[in-house]
């Protein structure tokens, strides 16, 4: 018997090739639809020049600035990343996938689209942030390492909560409210990091906490990639 | 050789019980119709069969070559069209059709694909959207999706759903060639539908 006959043995690469896949089909949905990356830019763009206003000529502290930063990127998230699961529920197109491919691509696919997304609202946000707070950036490096891991951090909490919170009949503020208490690791960290950057600390500096944002990362990954199917499968 | 074996299949949902001691074994060459009038639970026991529910008690088992699956396991064998199993309405047809076919492990035939295109009548509207489609036109191209793999076990529920005369004669040619050399489960209640299963179960009689 060769179950490869029939594909019903899946090799990694062939995994990560179906996952490619459907990142593809969901960047294409979106860039036809745009319904998270409206919700998420203007959330955050609104979020952002609201505190513009409100602070005026203050010189925020660096602890404040890092603190406006992560708040605002947080609920900007918060806005747009459940979209990726939701609408395969919304739209009845879930059951159709459920036939057609392995809960581990499916899984690694849209967690890839959450993270571009993320990324997307950052490269509008964070030179927007720089200019609106008068915020001066002197570790560049540590800071932008911190906004990656820190991203790719809440990108993988908001992917398996939107899992879970699609199959919920009332999802409303479900989304926010789950992804809190696994995001404060993940925001902590992210905060620190960025402050010391601001400050000026190099990469060194901020040692521990890129360490806890990677490691928290890893471990959210994997248990999400170990527990997806479960969620996944009715 | 691929045999579908039901056994004592039950299903209920909070305390109310749909069906139980469903029992039935298929083999390729074979079909089965699922009757039973509106809410007796054909949609849900199509649903149990392609791994998309699972049962509340009793078994369902794919056995291949002398190896046992779960019906979970073996979706690269499976078509499915029903009503509520959507296709992408902001993608165009031929987007679909790309994307069902590279997830699916296949290559993208071109010329495959349009064949299957105008076998449903759908020649000619490759590029449009398909929220633009009648849900005529969708029932139909959501045969063509369902076909892309030419799956081994095609399961239909309502097979001419929405569809006219001309789109049921094709499906009607579909099902009579599937049910020749692979494995057919059709959930109906048309009389006209009906005799595509060589078995039968009523799920109705079935509590």
């Amino acid at each position: 018997m060769n179950p490869r006959k029939y594909g019903l043995e899946e090799s990694v690469w062939t995994l990560l090739v179906k996952s490619n896949i459907i990142f593809q089909k969901d960047f294409h949905l979106e860039f036809r639809t745009r319904y998270a990356i409206n919700a998420i830019i203007l959330f955050a763009v609104i979020s952002l020049t609201a505190v513009s206003f409100s602070v005026g000529p203050i010189q925020l502290e660096p602890p404040i600035q890092s603190a406006m930063l992560w708040v605002i990127i947080f609920f900007s998230a918060m806005s747009g990343l459940s979209h990726i699961f939701v609408r395969e529920e919304e739209q009845q197109t879930s059951d159709t996938l459920r036939l057609v491919a392995p809960p581990t691509a499916i899984f690694l696919g849209k967690w890839g689209f959450n993270v571009v997304l993320l990324f997307s609202l950052e490269i509008i946000i964070i030179p927007l942030y720089i200019a609106l707070l008068n915020v001066e950036v002197q570790g560049m490096s540590a800071f932008l390492l911190i906004i990656v891991l820190g991203s790719v951090g809440l990108a993988s909490i908001g992917t398996i909560m939107a899992a879970i919170v699609a199959q919920a009949s009332t999802r409303g503020a479900l989304f926010a409210v789950l992804s809190f208490p696994l995001s404060i690791p993940v925001l902590r960290s992210a905060i620190q990091g960025t402050w010391t950057a601001i400050q000026g600390g190099g990469v060194a500096q901020c040692l521990a906490d890129i360490q806890l944002l990677f490691s928290f990362t890893v471990v959210i990954l994997t248990s999400s990639i170990l527990l997806f199917e479960f969620i996944w499968r009715k | 050789m691929i045999r579908i074996e039901a056994r004592d299949l039950q299903k209920q949902f909070n305390d109310r019980l749909i069906f139980s001691h469903i029992n039935f074994t298929l083999q390729s060459g074979e079909s089965l119709a699922i009757t039973g009038p509106n809410g007796s639970g054909k949609t849900t026991l199509v649903r149990i069969v392609s791994g998309l529910l699972s049962p509340s008690g009793g078994a369902i088992v794919y056995h291949i070559d002398g190896r046992t699956y779960r019906p979970v396991e073996v979706y690269p064998l499976i078509g499915l069209v029903g009503p509520y199993l959507q296709l992408y309405l902001n993608l165009t047809a031929w987007e679909n059709l790309v994307f069902f076919s590279k997830i699916r492990g296949l290559t993208v035939d071109k010329s495959r694909l349009r064949r299957l295109m105008a076998h449903f009548g759908l020649a000619g509207r490759e590029l449009d959207l398909l929220k633009t489609f009648s849900s005529g036109m969708l029932q139909r191209m959501k045969y063509v999706v369902a076909l892309i793999h030419q799956p081994e076990v095609l399961l239909v529920d309502e097979p001419t759903s929405n569809l006219d005369e001309e789109g049921s004669e094709t499906v009607y040619q579909l099902l009579d060639e599937q049910q020749q050399n692979k494995i057919l489960i059709v959930a109906t209640n048309e009389p006209e539908e009906i005799r595509f299963g060589r078995k039968r179960v009523d799920v109705a009689g079935q509590e």
